[in-house]
């Protein structure tokens, strides 16, 4: 059914249709909207057959998401940024115990400096916990790609990670269908576990495992990761058929075919990166788009087909892998082995920045004339910088450079 | 089941003889038809007082549920010992997740329980007091505040014991652990006001609160036993002598056990809803230096010139428990 409604309203309602039993439920912004929304749907009788869990931190919220899964409970929880360092611990876990916990992650960067904003920095520290991770472009996607998850993780008993941006989807109000409890349920069928703590038949789950297996039980995670790579095309064209639209899948690529320039982003700004595209080739310009919608299991023989005859790679990351660059692009090394291209890497909306499309288009340009350093920070204030860096030459004590940079921006 | 009161001279092991009581008034362990929940091969050191009482509260907890429970553990000896890959001594479904977080876990567990409509299934999370009282005491008190229908077993050996005895803050004052060495002026543990679990589980007001002790194994599946009478979130520290870790002899761990509750210094008592209800008398009241001098941790305190001053101050503590929780038969001792 169309409504108008805000992102996060709608993930709570897909959710809300995808029958979870336990939902685990810790505030922080920007994801507090969707738990809010469940919680909702939860004390005023409309969401049946769930136990809501206000829970005392993030990490006890992932806790909870793993005692009810291993008891055989659909489990559902979300967070972001701080909250997801918070349960850092418990990410693992729940991975190394084959879980199929779904968790909405409303990306936002990481502090000190604190900060609500979007960015990709927290669901990126957890890239290698062994959750899938799926990113949305558009809050349709965000909606569809949790009934995916669903299916998704039960079907492996492995956990999934939604991660939709912060504000930019999570907070935005659009026209969004909101499918029947008819079509989810011809979709997801029951949760069937492949491991279950019950009393008729003890099992004990969570041993310690020593050299002499543990490299095989990671190894099974991997495994199934590669599995995943096929069922996640297989999953989004189902869900095509029974919903009537494309969501999900490995990467969509736009105007790709004969690109000989190819930028590749994960998430909302594939939009604005989209409408460049369109603006460059207008003007001739055989450039192109993809967009990563799963980040992990990484779609690396995807990428390396796709990229196998362009000449440039430019990678929009909204994460800095400090002291090296960019995550994304440092994964996409290992799809472009056999590859020669100049491939650019493009640090961009750190904490909130807006990715306009005047600086993505200035950027393409000089990245089509190959006048772009390998890594670049998009509209950074190098001037502010520098003033700072001077201060802290002039004096020990320069104090602390973020409310330094404030200061002298005239941030108040 | 209201526990009848025993009374025969216990001597040597302290063991009490079941033949000599009704059949429904023995005790768990002693009836072939037991779980066996923990069961034999495991590898806990021998004389270890947290495998010994794991046992005993597992399978008295099994009896009062039918059978029907799922136990969360948390990391730390007993989750190691009891399941060296690929085997388990458990007889019951178990989940291991982390160290900090088997309140939650239980949490969820129940949880999934109610969605499920089994009723009949009783959640027990347990850990050690490094589990309980340290890493994990944000959890157990959400867990507490919510009132989640969960047993909470800590088995207080009074040190991480199994990353190689070092202090935790159930630790007492001026034991010797690995990180509380016994050198320098203080030597040992310092003296904090410390951090007593139980009354700050009382102050939850939750349902249901009891200390035990593996020396009093009768009146442990009895706590067990009246706190799976109970809904909502309880909890039972037991303490839980650890021959390596105390620098104890194996066979003195009940012996132990049982000196630390006559002198006062481990005070056995049941607490509803946030009041004390009852403690357990002392029956022979004993100066705290029969407790102390057999354990390597307080070697230091009996030198060549004895710690008299560090001595007292443990001493009044004890006193102090004696009167605060009324452990004396007041009719007897004024
Ligand atoms: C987050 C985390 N920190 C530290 C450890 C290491 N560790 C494992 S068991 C343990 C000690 C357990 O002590 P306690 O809870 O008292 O149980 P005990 O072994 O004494 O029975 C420690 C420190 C861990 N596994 N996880
Ligand atoms: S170290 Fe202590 S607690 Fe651990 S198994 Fe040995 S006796 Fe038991
Ligand atoms: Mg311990």
């Amino acid at each position: 059914m169309l409504k108008q409604c805000e992102g996060s309203h709608a993930i709570a309602e897909s959710v809300a249709l995808c029958r979870p039993e336990v939902i685990c439920a810790y505030p922080i912004t920007p994801q507090t909207h969707i738990v809010e929304g469940l919680g909702e749907m939860v004390k005023a009788g409309d969401l049946e057959n769930c136990e809501f869990i206000n829970v005392e931190s993030e990490f006890a919220a992932l806790s909870v998401a793993i005692g009810a899964s291993a008891a055989g409970a659909r489990t559902y929880t979300a967070t972001a940024s701080q909250g997801l360092l918070f349960m850092a611990e418990a990410v693992y876990n729940a991975a190394g115990l084959g879980l199929p916990i779904v968790m909405t992650i409303g990306n936002r960067a990481i502090g000190a400096p604190i900060n609500i904003w979007n960015d990709h920095t927290d669901s990126m520290s957890m890239r290698d916990a062994g959750w899938i991770q799926l990113y949305a472009e558009t809050n349709q996607e965000a909606a569809d790609l949790h009934i995916q998850a669903f299916r998704l993780a039960e079907e492996l008993s492995m956990p999934v990670m939604v991660c939709v941006d912060g504000f930019i989807l999570t907070h935005a109000y659009e026209r969004l269908d909101i499918p029947t409890q008819e079509q989810v349920d011809a979709y997801l069928p029951p949760f069937e576990p492949r491991q279950v703590l019950d009393p008729r038949e003890p099992v004990s789950i969570g041993a310690m495992v020593g050299p002499e297996a543990f490299m095989e039980v990671r190894y099974l995670a991997h495994h199934k990761q590669m599995r995943a790579l096929e069922l996640i095309p297989q999953l989004s064209a189902e869900f095509g058929q029974v919903f009537g639209r494309e969501s999900g899948g490995l990467m969509r690529t736009y105007r790709a075919e004969d690109a000989k320039t190819i930028v590749v982003a994960l998430g909302s700004v594939n939009g604005t990166i989209k409408d460049v595209v369109d603006e460059l080739r207008d003007d001739g310009y055989a450039i192109g788009a993809a967009a990563i919608l799963s980040f992990r299991p990484f779609p690396s023989d995807a990428l390396h087909e796709l990229l196998s005859h362009a000449k440039r790679l430019v990678v929009i990351e909204k994460s800095l892998a400090v002291g090296i660059g960019g995550i994304v692009s440092h994964n996409l090394r290992m799809a472009l082995s056999g590859i020669s291209l100049h491939a650019y890497t493009v640090v961009a909306g750190l904490g909130g920045r807006p990715i306009t499309k005047a600086s993505l288009r200035s950027l393409f340009e000089r990245a089509l004339r190959d006048e772009l350093e390998p890594l670049t920070f998009l509209d950074l204030n190098q001037a502010a910088i520098d003033r700072e860096l001077a201060r802290e030459q002039a004096q020990r004590r320069s104090g602390p450079s973020a409310e330094n940079i404030l200061r002298d921006l005239g941030v108040r | 089941m209201e526990m009848q009161q025993i009374k025969f001279y216990q001597t040597g092991t302290f063991t009490v003889g079941n033949r000599l009581l009704e059949a429904d008034q023995r005790s768990v362990q002693a009836n072939m038809e037991r779980t066996n929940s923990l069961n034999s091969g495991h590898r806990a050191c021998q004389g270890c007082g947290e495998a010994l009482g794991a046992r005993y509260a597992i399978d008295a907890a099994m009896r009062a549920a039918n059978n029907q429970v799922i136990a969360c553990n948390a990391t730390g000896c007993l989750e190691v010992f009891s399941t060296p890959y690929p085997e388990t001594s458990w007889q019951i479904p178990w989940i291991h997740s982390l160290f900090g977080n088997a309140a939650a876990v239980a949490t969820g567990v129940m949880a999934a329980m109610k969605v499920k409509g089994r009723k009949d299934v009783r959640v027990i999370a347990q850990g050690g007091d490094g589990g309980t009282t340290d890493i994990g005491f944000g959890c157990l008190s959400g867990m507490f505040e919510r009132n989640d229908d969960v047993l909470y077993l800590c088995y207080d050996n009074e040190a991480y014991m199994n990353t190689g005895v070092q202090r935790s803050s159930a630790t007492p004052p001026a034991a010797r652990t690995a990180t509380t060495m016994a050198l320098g002026a203080e030597p040992g543990n310092a003296f904090g006001q410390g951090k007593n679990v139980p009354l700050i589980a009382m102050a939850h007001g939750i349902p249901y609160v009891a200390t035990a002790s593996v020396a009093y194994l009768r009146d442990l599946e009895a706590k067990v036993s009246r706190a799976m009478t109970v809904r909502g979130a309880r909890y039972i520290h037991i303490l839980v002598p650890c021959p390596l870790g105390w620098g104890a002899a194996p066979h003195d761990t009940i012996k132990l056990a049982r000196l630390a509750v006559e002198t006062g210094i481990f005070p056995l008592f049941e607490a509803e809803h946030g009041e004390v209800t009852s403690s357990n008398k002392i029956r022979h009241r004993v100066p705290v230096e029969e407790y102390l001098r057999p354990q390597k941790r307080f070697a230091h305190l009996f030198g060549k010139t004895p710690a008299v001053d560090t001595l007292a101050r443990i001493q009044d503590m004890a006193d102090r428990n004696i009167r605060k929780f009324r452990l004396m038969d007041e009719r007897r001792h004024g």
